[in-house]
């Protein structure tokens, strides 16, 4: 009955290894296919039994995607749409950061509960609005429409992220210049936010990245193919050329990169920035 | 890809600073001057949309329409009395509290197994890069993925040794969707949680197993109590996004086969821009947003309380 210490520890050890093991091929598998296919030819893809690697590995669906106007336009408009945005989002959250970070004034307790609630806020209501609004402002199916309904869902959050960087960094640094009788706005533009980049760059980052993502405005504020972003050219070409599941695996896998990019350079300050705050005495 | 935002940064701001009346009106004047372009952008992408869309929705068709007519209560009488929203609010209902509940399951196993001091670190670190990729893939991307794998012909059915349409089939297809909602979802509880277990004083186990507590013991005494304010805010705000999701259900299934995946979201976008009922479609999307607010309330309330 009694084991020894070591074999319970092997056991133990045992058991965590398998459940690691199983836990990865449920999480990674999928995407292993999802790679392998669009290597393949669309017969091999369905083939009994199926294969990770077969005969015939080919770039063709890569190629078919980079010779194609139309489907590099749908990474043109996201890389103008998302760009945008970060920027926009950039310039109005960091003014509103610092304000957060460094002012007591009236109604903080009341804004700052708005901009919380504001994520809370479905996508699916302010559509319709959104919808009656672009339309009427001759804004249907533009950049514009989509950069500005985008920035609701960007700039709470870059806000708050903002706010709490601000709010690492010592006042006295930004306090030392306005005593010097700058003004405020040259203490939060020469002093503030040079120091403050990798937090900037971070919040950039997560901003680009919710605006590459979006699918729902993306397919209801524009029309015209040529103004597709690549979710929605995803979703075109699984419609339109009768599955060519190589193609539309390829499509994924590219339109992913910008995203699995940045992740992978900006992922230490994602998962500290995530939870940093999280585990409060 | 699922918000990578972090369940506390949303307990922001608050100053040390306080009094210096002397000051308070200047301060106040030029902090509105650097909130001025938020405060105009939520006012116009915020409070307008809200108030255009509660409007609506005591109206006749609007947009269609050139003069609408104010119609009461009208169409929220014939929202609650329509069989296909009450069928939505129930598929919204399990498709949610399924997929939270398996997301804080999966999430924690995982994130006690990464935790586990019986691996080394290079494992470890494997491991996480492999549990995090769901994360990374966009809806769109995760929908088709998920079509490709789950075709007749394709290889789920050929491992399980079946032949069924998951997600064509009446019976199947709300399990299916809800099971691709779980896969992609549970890395941001896996990673929170995953903080949140390297938070706990190693000292408080320690005490533990010094009185003779077992493993088991241990979990439900020590890790579950220092986890639970975690644990509250990430259930939380995953009801929020979950009972909203619309792109993977639109992308897999477009609520189909006979309403049986249809959700809260989708029912609404399918009133608006395929029936073209911009009012009723506003009233329901009231409703969403009303029942948003309900979780929005506790959620803030909640992180009030954690301050």
């Amino acid at each position: 009955m009694a084991m020894t210490v070591k074999a319970r520890r092997r056991t133990m050890r045992a058991g965590v290894v398998i459940g690691l093991v199983l836990g990865a091929i449920f999480a990674a598998a999928p995407v292993l296919w999802m790679l392998s296919s669009s290597f393949k030819s669309n017969t091999e893809i369905f083939e009994l039994p199926p294969r990770l690697l077969t005969d015939s590995f080919s770039f063709d669906a890569y190629i078919a995607i980079f010779t194609d106007p139309e489907k590099l336009r749908f990474f043109l408009n996201s890389y103008i749409v998302a760009g945008s945005v970060t920027l926009l989002t950039l310039f109005v959250a960091i003014q509103a950061a610092y304000a957060f970070s460094r002012f007591e004034f009236r109604g903080k307790r009341i804004f700052n509960v708005m901009i919380v609630s504001v994520q809370a806020v479905p996508p699916i209501t302010l559509l319709i609005p959104y919808f009656g609004l672009v339309v009427l402002l001759g804004l249907y199916n533009t950049y514009p429409g989509l950069i500005f309904t985008y920035m609701v869902f960007t700039l709470p959050y870059a806000i708050i992220m903002m706010t709490g960087y601000f709010n690492t960094l010592p006042r006295e640094l930004d306090e030392a210049v306005r005593v010097d009788g700058a003004g405020s706005f040259t203490a939060l533009w020469r002093v503030l936010v040079p120091i403050s980049v990798p937090g900037i760059v971070s919040v950039g980052v997560y901003t680009f990245m919710i605006a590459w993502n979006e699918y729902l405005f993306a397919l209801t504020l524009t029309r015209t193919v040529d103004m597709r972003t690549v979710p929605i050219g995803i979703q075109l070409l699984m419609g339109q050329h009768s599955y060519e599941w190589n193609e539309i695996m390829a499509m994924s896998i590219l339109g992913s990169i910008p995203v699995l990019v940045l992740f992978l350079f900006f992922q230490r300050y994602f998962i500290s920035g995530l939870t940093s705050g999280s585990v409060k005495s | 890809m699922q918000p990578v935002i972090a369940p506390d940064t949303v307990t922001l701001v608050v100053g040390p600073e306080q009094g210096r009346r002397r000051r308070n009106r200047t301060k106040t004047l030029e902090s509105y001057g650097f909130l001025a372009p938020t405060l105009i952008l939520l006012l116009v992408l915020m409070i307008v949309p809200i108030v255009m869309v509660v409007g609506y929705s005591f109206l006749d068709n609007v947009i269609l329409n050139k003069n609408p007519e104010f119609v009461g209560i009208q169409n929220y009488l014939t929202i609650l009395g329509d069989s296909g929203f009450i069928r939505a609010i129930s598929n919204t209902l399990v498709f949610t509290i399924t997929s939270v509940v398996a997301h804080l399951v999966l999430g924690l196993t995982f994130a006690m197994l990464l935790n586990s001091e019986l691996i080394g670190r290079v494992p470890r670190a494997i491991f996480r890069a492999l549990y995090i990729l769901p994360w990374l893939f966009t809806a769109a991307v995760i929908a088709v993925l998920w079509r490709m794998l789950l075709a007749p012909n394709g290889v789920v059915n050929y491992l399980l040794n079946t032949d069924v349409e998951w997600l064509a089939s009446p019976e199947l297809a709300l399990g299916s969707v809800t099971f691709i909602n779980i896969w992609a979802g549970y890395p941001f509880f896996m990673v929170s949680l995953l903080a949140g277990l390297q938070g706990i004083p190693a000292e408080l186990h320690e005490a533990a197993r010094v009185d003779g507590a077992s493993g088991i013991q241990r979990f439900f005494n020590v890790t579950i109590p220092q986890l639970r304010p975690i644990i509250v805010s990430l259930v939380l705000l995953d009801l929020i996004w979950t009972s909203q999701q619309f792109a993977l259900i639109w992308m897999t299934t477009g609520g189909g086969p006979i309403n049986v995946t249809e959700m809260l979201s989708t029912y609404t976008y399918k009133l608006a821009f395929s029936k073209y009922d911009f009012a009723l479609a506003s009233t329901s999307a009231v409703l969403v947003l009303l029942l948003s607010m309900v979780l929005a309330f506790f959620y803030v309330r909640h992180q009030k309380a954690r301050d």
